[in-house]
């Protein structure tokens, strides 16, 4: 009997490989490939006055080293500008390889390719460079006041100023019966997947074929941008993403240097070549994300609903733009979450620094946004002496008012119009999970004990599950095994498992006899990406349209072989029966009968041959058909698809330490139908622990001359299990998307969104019952951040 | 000039491997690159990750710190020598699996072999004991609740092997 996989807790299939240790990532390819290392600028902002390689020739093991005058073609141009926007007046990328001028420490200069990695260093030591160092233009007030530029034709270092509005927010405001201003920050962190960058690449000289292996949220991106840099054909490049050590964000980046200069020298060199990048590299050389300053004026009325909403913000985008302006974007737009200013204004200046790109983390300019707003609604709450909670509810979207629309326009250019949900219920939901009413009495008893404690409220919108496509092809094969491929990647989502669950369910299959195959370009070669949450809506309603296609032609065969109505047809375990007889089918005997053969190998292909199969009046393959038991579909949704939650936390600070301590984190979520409840949870919880470390310990310590001084494990403080709350109370509610056949939504990156914003009002609240002016307005908060805050509001207070 | 290659015999999972590796090359590329046992990984090549850590004569050990001929003469666990003898998941990988202990399986290896070492030390941890034998493990994707669960399903799952040897002896 097939039950329903579509929302079951079912086991992955990703995992027995992984814990044996047999999975393959990127840098268990190919063993016999030499190996490279890349030469990286020490100075933030510098000319180049000259490069000397003659030395590292010289090297026993070496065998070729690259620098910009060494690259040809579409190789010495600029990298691609993935994002183009017409505000972005100002972009600029980088080069594969240094010219002229280095804009951050750690831009790639030289690429030496050796035996091993050892030789390759050791190689690296003789290149000599003579840098002219130029002023470093370092955070988000030096790019602002631009007394010196990052790039010369950049006045003011603006590489965009965006602007949108739904209505007039200065005349709501000014019209208020209240108003506040609050100024904000937030500080820079970054992916960090536990396995950093990586590509093979062989060439193959007897085909003229280019085959790149790379730890990559594109397969099909890379392979455009590797085919056109090096100047071949897209046929002739074959793109494949193993097991990816995790991404959250970084690998959707593309062509990085390396992704290009890897299948360049496997060309030149006809050898298999590898680059693996190394922990200090992935600090100073891929990307960041977070760093913006907010300016916030806020007019609201004696409920605390907002008339006027109008923000100004600052966003560090490092030293070039190649995602383009997506992460402000984001954060501008969804900075609204649940809620529907009267009015709303919004201004963005992206600017550069002469540091490490900044393009999307997990959330993706939202944890900025939700930031702001939240800290806003904490503001209006407490300038009114009213309940957050109800501040929040007289704010919110009513679920009688979707579609809804902000009347802006959203990352993919299409209006921001969320298509559906429910935050009144959402709300209720939470307030129950961390006993919101029943917290004064919890926190009086804790105040007994000497104790301080707080508790905090965040709301979130995530639009997700973005365009512009993604397919499927689903092969049913003659042994009644489902070949599955869909073109975007996998990074620890557990698409084998999800999408397996979809095509069982939908064609009536075992789970077991499911296989599905993620960023193959020679298995699927249209496709996007995984990033924005897209991979289950995206991937997973194409899958679910190919197995439906699959499904009708299979139906139609076992008709005409069983002599019945498709309509009396059901499939249950992969066999076609005739509803309430014993009339039946395999599907693996339909696909041998939808494939007419002249050629016999094995007894059921005997079956399929021209003298056994057919109408010998018609032609073997009617004109509207094709053989083979197969379908491929497309899926292109309209807009995005809006998920939705809210966190609520309680901490305790310690009075003495200022040590700040979770006691409890609670979790509402709403991304539609769930598929796999185990693996959304695992999503939410990986989520959450990334949303502590960007609250409590995350941030990319730059100097004033731009150099990075905590690029490693041991100075950059991700959680470890004694971060992270001991454990997450979590709820679903499900309202199911109108925009996609299975009503699904994004659930990859929510966890992350209102991490900051939850924290900053738990320990706010805290606080306050000893200090009642205290105030957090930037993030993360360390315990020696807090131990300062406290004094100043003491002393503030004290001179009242 | 060549570097000096040190010939050596490294006893990895039980199976001896005569190598010649020079002086300064890791024990974690000297099992990936050497002898092909890429279940190892490497997350950060400064020993504070825990991705790469092995048995050295049951101790966990980070093979990013250690030189490859500092590892001859010694026995070496990887994750590739965590199943049981007959090729079915040990308790360790089992209970990853069954509590969803992993999403991208990168750091897998490492808190493998750790929670390996550490149930045979405490065959009963507390949640708390669980949370101190990975505390020194980074995992980016999972937030380590369900790893803190596959700890002591871990522990069960060994427990109920040896009552099972015991009875059958």
């Amino acid at each position: 009997m097939t039950t329903k996989m579509m929302g079951a807790k079912v086991q992955r299939v990703e995992d027995d490989r992984l814990v044996r240790g047999t999975g393959r990532y990127v840098d268990d390819v190919a063993l016999d490939a030499l190996h490279t290392a890349v030469l990286r600028s020490p100075h933030a902002h510098a000319r180049i006055l000259s490069i000397d390689v003659d030395a590292v020739l010289d090297v026993e093991g070496v065998h070729a080293v690259w620098t910009y005058d060494d690259l040809e073609g579409a190789m010495a141009e600029p990298l691609p500008l993935l994002i183009p926007h017409p505000t972005l007046t100002h972009g600029r990328t980088q080069y594969a390889l240094a010219k002229d001028e280095v804009n951050y420490v750690g831009e790639a200069i030289a690429f030496v390719v050796a035996d091993d990695r050892y030789v390759a260093e050791d190689a690296l030591a003789r290149i000599v460079v003579e840098y002219e160092p130029l002023p470093a233009v370092v955070g988000l007030e030096a790019a602002r006041t631009a007394a010196n530029l990052v790039h010369d034709d950049v006045p003011g270092n603006v590489g965009a100023r965006m602007e949108q509005s739904n209505g007039d927010a200065a005349a709501a405001i000014a019209a208020a019966p209240h108003t506040l201003s609050l100024d904000l920050k937030i500080e820079r962190s970054a992916c960090m997947p536990m396995e950093g960058r990586g590509t093979v690449a062989r060439w193959d000289p007897d085909q003229g074929r280019l085959q790149v292996w790379t730890s990559t949220q594109t397969s099909t991106g890379v392979r455009a941008a590797v085919a056109a840099k090096l100047g071949l054909d897209l046929g002739q490049v074959d793109v494949i993403t193993p097991d990816v050590g995790g991404g959250f964000g970084v690998k959707i980046v593309h062509p990085w240097p390396e992704e290009l200069l890897v299948p360049l020298a496997a060309q030149k060199l006809g050898r298999a070549v590898k680059f693996t990048e190394d922990r200090r590299e992935h600090f100073i050389s891929s990307a960041h994300e977070r760093a913006q300053e907010h300016h916030v004026e806020v007019g609201f009325d004696d409920e605390g609903r907002v008339l006027g909403l109008d923000v100004r913000f600052w966003h560090d985008h490092g030293a070039y733009t190649p995602y383009g302006l997506i992460v402000p974007i984001i954060t501008s737009t969804q900075l609204l979450g649940p809620y529907k200013p009267g009015a709303y204004h919004v201004q963005f200046d992206s600017l550069y620094t002469n540091t490490v790109i900044v393009t999307p983390y997990r959330g993706a300019g939202r944890p900025q946004g939700c930031f702001v707003m939240e800290r806003t609604m904490d503001a209006i709450a407490a300038a009114l002496g009213k309940d957050r909670a109800d501040v929040r509810a007289v704010n919110f979207i009513q679920p009688d008012e979707f579609p809804y629309e902000q009347g802006l326009i959203f990352q993919d250019g299409r209006e921001l119009t969320y298509d559906s949900g429910d935050y009144p219920a959402m709300l209720d939901k939470i307030k129950e999970l961390v006993d919101w009413d029943g917290f004064e009495s919890f926190r009086a008893a804790k105040a007994a004990e000497g104790k301080r404690v707080g508790l905090g409220l965040a709301c979130y919108v995530e639009g997700t599950g973005v365009g512009p496509y993604e397919g499927a092809h689903v092969h049913i094969e003659t042994s009644g095994k489902v070949k599955v491929a869909t073109g975007l990647t996998s990074q620890g989502q557990g698409h084998q498992t999800a999408f397996a669950q979809i095509v069982a369910d939908e064609l009536g299959v075992r789970f077991e006899d499911v296989e599905i195959t993620t960023g193959d370009t020679r298995r699927m070669a249209y496709a996007v990406g995984t990033f924005a949450s897209r991979a289950a809506v995206m991937s997973g309603s194409a899958i679910h349209l190919a197995a439906k296609r699959t499904k009708e032609k299979a139906l139609r065969i076992a008709a005409d072989a069983l002599e019945a109505d498709v309509d009396d047809l059901e499939i249950v375990d992969g066999v076609v029966s005739v509803k309430g007889t014993d009339s039946s089918i395999p599907l693996g005997t339909i696909a041998v009968l939808s494939n007419p053969l002249r050629y016999a190998f094995d007894e059921a292909s005997k079956a399929a041959t021209q003298f056994n199969v057919g109408d010998p009046t018609k032609p073997p393959v009617a004109e509207d058909d094709e053989p083979g038991l197969e379908g491929t579909d497309f899926y292109s949704p309209p807009r995005s698809t809006f998920a939705s939650g809210m966190h609520a936390v309680i901490v305790e600070t310690d009075v003495e330490t200022a040590e700040i301590r979770i006691l409890k984190y609670a979790v509402v979520h709403d991304c539609g139908h769930l598929i796999n409840p185990m693996i959304v949870e695992g999503q939410i919880h990986g989520g959450v622990a990334q949303g502590v470390g960007g609250a409590l310990y995350e941030r990319m310590a730059y100097d004033e001359s731009g150099q990075l001084l905590n690029a490693s494990f041991m100075d950059f403080l991700m959680p470890y299990v004694t971060e992270v709350p001991t454990s997450i109370e979590i709820d679903h509610l499900e309202t199911p998307s109108p925009l996609n056949p299975l009503g699904i939504k994004g659930a990859g990156e929510a966890g992350v969104i209102p991490g900051s914003a939850a924290f900053a009002a738990a320990i706010e609240d805290a606080e306050r019952s000893a200090l009642p002016s205290f105030g957090i307005t930037a993030m993360p908060i360390s315990p020696s951040e807090l131990f300062a805050l406290r004094a100043v509001h003491a002393s503030s207070e004290e001179s009242k | 000039m060549s570097e000096k290659q040190h010939e050596i015999r490294l006893r990895i999972n039980g199976t001896e491997h005569d190598v010649a590796v020079p002086a300064r090359r890791l024990l974690s590329d000297a099992l990936r690159h050497d002898l092909g046992l890429t279940g190892t990984h490497v997350g950060c090549e400064h020993g504070v990750c825990g991705a790469c850590t092995v048995l050295v004569d049951g101790e966990p050990m980070r093979s990013c710190l250690m030189f490859a001929v500092s590892a001859a003469g010694h026995d070496v666990t990887t994750v590739e020598g965590l199943a049981r003898p007959d090729g079915e998941l040990g308790p360790v990988q089992q209970a990853f699996r069954e509590c969803h202990g992993l999403q991208c399986g990168f750091c897998t290896p490492g808190f493998l072999t750790t929670i390996t070492a550490g149930i045979a030390e405490n065959p009963e941890p507390t949640e708390d004991e669980a949370r101190d034998m990975i505390a020194g493990n980074l995992c980016r994707c999972t937030g380590y609740q369900n790893i803190v669960k596959a700890v002591c399903r871990a522990a069960e799952l060994a427990r109920d092997d040896r009552a099972s040897e015991d009875g059958a002896a």
